[in-house]
């Protein structure tokens, strides 16, 4: 059981070879809803974080214990409470994102990205591998909505994180704030990592 | 082994973590419920000027189970009043804030506290274009919900969230009547 990867490996892996969004095309509910401002998409973000982090962790050390038939089941149950915690503390401490966030907080128990990760990595390897596979993940899975909310903030809004950065004379590209604006973002984007990682291989290829 | 015995080596770690974890979720609960509810009512305080025309302070005026504020005006007489509202929505619990004028005539404003309709479809219902459609309403007659071109004492249903837009209708509704059966017996 101790022949997956290593802790450096999962860490770097889950920042961008196997990115969650770009590579993995799971949590795209959150992605595609939460990222028409940077603040919410970080608020998501250090959400994830967390309840990645904590059942990440959990899911390790009781992996033991798992029955096969039941592990889902356990996984589910121990993402539900560290999401109601999460969203519990926005609602006390970040009332307006609260707000603003709605069910995407308490919708984070049926993100694919985290559950996935239980399954993968968490209930096959050790706590200390867990731990960094989460927290790769995780920043990651920032780097991807933070990247998106960019482009929409800015072009949706011409200011990001809530500071204006273009001048007032922008129009405000309203359709990137909405709906359409998420996956039109998202399939730009995505193509674009996918360019630099094929000319990556071929540019690999051709050396000798 | 008896049935249940193979049920409890199979499931215990399943019971045993969901009991763990209701625990810590109460005691989540329980420390950070008084701050998310002040939360609400510091949100519920700076709405009621919008929610009541020429209101400028507001004092707190909940009978009967029902919470509530009086709404002055400039010299101190009643502008207003906003009710809190809550009933069942499509995909959870809908928390309203009503105002209505004075004599309890006519809907003045309505505010969506909190909601947890679907993304996109329900939760339209705090748009305030939609919103809209309850200001200037009478207050006496209950409302209702069309789906066509919205006649006097009708309010246009949500495409695709008829449920979302019949709840809020209805939790309007039964508060106003219950506010005036109050109103009616205090005076």
């Amino acid at each position: 059981m101790s022949d997956g990867p290593t802790p450096l490996e999962r860490f770097i892996n889950g920042i961008l070879p196997e990115n969650p969004v770009y590579r993995q095309l799971l949590g795209l509910c959150p992605t595609l809803a939460v990222t028409n401002s940077m603040k919410a998409a970080l608020t998501m973000s250090g959400a994830v974080l967390f309840v990645l982090f904590c059942a990440n962790v959990l899911v390790s050390l009781i992996r033991s214990l798992l029955k096969p038939h039941l592990r889902i089941l356990v996984f589910t149950l121990t993402i539900a409470t560290f999401v109601t915690i999460a969203d519990k503390f926005i609602a006390a401490f970040m009332w307006p994102m609260s707000k603003e966030l709605g069910p995407y907080i308490p919708l984070i128990i049926v993100n694919c990205a985290i559950i996935s990760r239980c399954e993968i990595c968490a209930s096959k390897q050790n706590t200390r591998t867990a731990a960094m596979d989460a927290v790769g993940q995780a920043l990651g899975f920032t780097l991807a909505l933070a990247s998106i909310a960019t482009v929409r903030e800015i072009l949706g809004n011409g200011s990001w994180l809530g500071f204006s950065v273009l001048p007032d004379a922008w129009p405000n590209w309203v359709l990137m704030v909405l709906p359409p604006g998420a996956f039109l973002t998202l399939g730009f984007l995505m193509a674009a990592v996918n360019w630099l990682t094929m000319s990556q291989k071929t540019k690999s290829a051709n050396e000798p | 082994m008896k049935q249940t015995a193979i049920y409890f080596t199979e499931a215990w770690l399943v019971l045993g973590l969901a009991l763990i974890f209701g625990a810590a979720l109460a005691g989540v609960q329980t420390g950070l419920h008084p701050k998310i509810e002040a939360n609400k009512r510091a949100e519920t305080m700076r709405q009621i000027p919008s929610l009541v025309p020429g209101a400028k302070e507001s004092e707190p005026a909940g009978e009967a189970g029902l919470r509530a504020w009086r709404a002055l005006g400039d010299g101190g007489e009643t502008a207003g009043w906003v009710v809190l509202a809550s009933g069942q929505g499509f995909a959870g619990p809908i928390e309203l804030l009503v105002g209505v004028d004075a004599d309890l005539d006519k809907i003045t404003g309505l505010y969506v506290l909190s909601q947890t309709e679907t993304p996109g479809l329900g939760n339209k219902i705090a748009a305030e274009d939609w919103r809209e459609q309850f200001r200037g309403m009478d207050a006496q007659t209950g409302l209702e919900v069309t789906k066509q071109e919205a006649g006097p004492h009708e309010i246009q249903a949500i495409t695709g969230a008829t449920i979302s837009s019949r709840s809020v209708v209805q939790i309007v509704n039964n508060t106003l009547r219950q506010f005036r059966t109050i109103k009616q017996a205090g005076s």
